[in-house]
């Protein structure tokens, strides 16, 4: 923020020379609004590792300037700030839109001007069908629920039950369970709800409680939603194997859940959470935890899967503009095409024409909360 | 039976809840007719100055008593400096102001306090107490405990006090109440500052169960003002009933229907209610003389 403000008034005050070589980079991100806590972080580590990256020379000797703008989550800002960095800021690619909302309006113009976007949001439309020039990070729903019911599946469990938050991440997520519990021969027996700011659901798990056969309890949801759930779910001194949503793969979550109610319950995470007690032979532990050091050294708070997106959005950009050997959109975004082996935060990355996703199951790991902890279950 | 048991317990956990957010409302409501739609930022400041306080090495009741006084100094500073100079102006104003006072304090707490979910410890543990296979968290005793000392406490003021006769003098005519020799000015600020404390009481008490974060005042002011309308504005014995009824709506829905039509079926009733009642259970009756 500072140097992009005093490279503002340098440039101002016309002292910066045009002809300095630079390649500017666009992000919108929701550093405020309902979506802040996922775009917080996601700013502040772009500005990190821009920070780092002309520390070390930049990309070729070239540095690299961040241009970003807070939409607060908002689909019509974000449509505005997406127009703004193409046409008056003169990016050559774009990072950002931390919700699916603000995702879809920037892809339409990154499209329209084929700039090259890679997007920090999760839903599956993003990438299906396939766009020429938007790409993606994070991990879709769907593959969330696959890991999840393959793991109920693998313990010889067959009923299943979801609470689901009413909220987008969780309705969203709740519809794709919905769509492959079938592949793996499961059977949903009680799918309830709540809403995002309710104080209380021991009434839905009562219910759930109550339903014959019910062998493994699935909770798609984010915020304080599933915290709530998991102590409710403990109050009743539930028994079943109880699985929560990556969206709440944060410490935060077993501090707020408790300890003692979070402990045994399972959730699908990335290698950043875990990045100390990953195996020495694994081919994520170095970057994920040089970034969570780096993270966290700089900020004062704990990593988030949510910025490590951002991290892996920053470097699938800045690889693909080392190998293209230009800063020309339509070389960057056929050689993030080309992207392939690159191991990231959140997973390692192959992206193909018919792929701009990048990631399979493997980049999930299925987490064992144990004494307060996590715990890898492979 | 357990089951009937558990979603009672579960609809007085929450209605208690919405009921001390509920009370909250009727002080300011009885001294100026304005609804205080910044009353969820005091729940939230509540929650919020607590966890701070106690992160900060504080004993938890130290550090709720001083979220209880800082609050309670926080709407005094919002009378003063808000509402005050706009004095003369038509109700429908002053409620607006309230709204833009919300939108002020929401984003100092973002500021300030950060957007991350925060609690602290319950007061009395977290092992639930089991009444005939039903369980109940210690945390929910005290919020009812809360909701019901509040509301004594409201009813005997209005009612028995020389000064919250004065308050309700006030409301009715402001004119007349000064002219009698009540300070109105003194009037609207203490129902400020006890509005503000009884809001972030609310607050200190249901956080270790709700949980809290910046952006939590809306809904506790929703759901504490529709429970306040259902029982009648400004009543402190509406207030009481219409906020638990209200969670023991939620909860028998979400145990025997569905909970897709939980918030449905409380507003359904709330509808009803004020379509054949629209002064809400036990609201006063007005009667303007021409």
């Amino acid at each position: 923020m500072k140097t992009t403000t005093a490279l503002a008034t340098l440039m101002a005050l016309g002292l910066t020379t045009p002809a300095l070589a630079e390649i500017r980079i666009g992000a919108s991100i929701s550093a405020t609004g309902p979506a802040a806590f996922l775009g917080d972080p996601q700013v502040k580590t772009l500005e990190m590792l821009v920070e780092e990256l002309n520390a070390n020379g930049g990309i070729d000797g070239e540095t690299v300037r961040l241009i970003h703008y807070d939409d607060g989550g908002d689909p019509n800002k974000a449509r505005t700030f997406a127009t703004r960095l193409i046409e008056d800021d003169e990016v050559v690619a774009i990072i950002g839109g931390t919700t699916t909302g603000a995702t879809m309006s920037i892809l339409s113009v990154a499209e329209d001007a084929e700039i090259p976007f890679i997007s920090l949001a999760g839903a599956i439309e993003i990438i299906d069908p396939v766009r020429p020039f938007t790409f993606k990070t994070p991990h879709t729903d769907r593959m969330a629920c696959q890991k999840i019911f393959e793991d109920i599946q693998a313990r010889g469990f067959t009923n299943v039950a979801m609470i689901s938050g009413t909220d987008g991440f969780g309705a969203s997520m709740q519809a794709q369970c919905k769509e492959v519990i079938g592949d793996y021969g499961l059977t949903l027996v009680a799918d309830e709800s709540y809403n995002p700011t309710d104080a209380d659901m021991t009434a839905q798990l009562t219910k759930i409680r109550n339903t014959a056969g019910v062998e493994a309890l699935v909770n798609p949801g984010f915020g304080q939603g599933p915290s709530i759930v998991t102590r409710n779910y403990a109050q009743l001194g539930l028994e079943i194997p109880f699985y929560q949503s990556h969206g709440v793969a944060s410490n935060g979550f077993i501090d707020l859940a408790g300890a003692d109610a979070a402990e045994g319950v399972r959730l699908p995470g990335t290698a950043l959470l875990v990045a100390d007690i990953l195996p020495d032979d694994d081919a994520q532990k170095e970057i994920a935890l040089a970034y969570k050091t780096a993270f966290e050294d700089k900020t004062g708070t704990p990593v988030s899967t949510f910025g490590g997106y951002a991290h892996d959005a920053f470097l699938i950009l800045t690889d693909a503009i080392g190998r293209a050997g230009s800063a020309e959109p339509q070389a960057i975004r056929d050689a993030i095409e080309a992207t392939e082996g690159l191991v990231g935060t959140t997973g390692t990355y192959t992206f193909s024409p018919e792929d701009h996703l990048g990631l399979d199951l493997s980049a999930f790991r299925m987490l064992e909360i144990q004494n307060g902890t996590w715990t890898l279950v492979e | 039976m357990s089951e009937l048991l558990q979603f009672l317990f579960s609809g007085v956990t929450v209605g208690a809840v919405y009921a001390l957010v509920a009370l909250g409302f009727t002080i300011i409501y009885n001294a100026s007719d304005v609804v205080n739609f910044a009353q969820g930022e005091f729940v939230m400041l509540g929650g919020m100055i607590t966890f701070a306080a106690h992160a900060a090495g504080l004993p938890l009741p130290l550090a709720a008593i001083s979220a209880i006084v800082l609050t309670a100094a926080l709407g005094v500073g919002m009378n003063k400096l808000a509402i005050e100079p706009a004095r003369g102006a038509p109700v429908v104003s002053l409620i607006i102001i309230t709204i833009g006072a919300s939108i002020f304090i929401q984003g100092a707490a973002q500021i300030i306090f950060g957007k991350q979910i925060h609690s602290y410890p319950a007061f009395s543990g977290d092992t639930p107490i089991g009444v005939a296979g039903a369980t109940i968290l210690p945390q929910s005793l005290w919020v009812i405990g809360g909701a019901v000392a509040v509301f004594i406490a409201l009813w005997l003021f209005f009612t028995r006090t020389l000064l919250g006769r004065a308050v309700l003098a006030t409301s009715n005519n402001r004119l007349a109440a000064q002219l009698v020799g009540i300070n109105t000015n003194f009037v609207m600020t203490l129902s400020f500052a006890l509005s503000a404390g009884i809001g972030a009481l609310a607050g200190v008490l249901a956080t270790p169960i709700t949980l809290t974060a910046y952006n939590v005042g809306i809904a506790f002011a929703l759901k504490g003002f529709a429970g306040a309308m259902l029982g009648g504005m400004g009543n402190p014995k509406g207030a009481l009933v219409g906020g638990f009824a209200i969670g023991l709506i939620e909860a028998l829905t979400a145990g025997y229907l569905s909970s897709t039509y939980k918030d449905a079926a409380a507003f359904v009733v709330i509808l009803a209610v004020l379509f054949f009642m629209p002064q809400g259970l036990f609201g006063r009756k007005s009667t303007d003389r021409v």
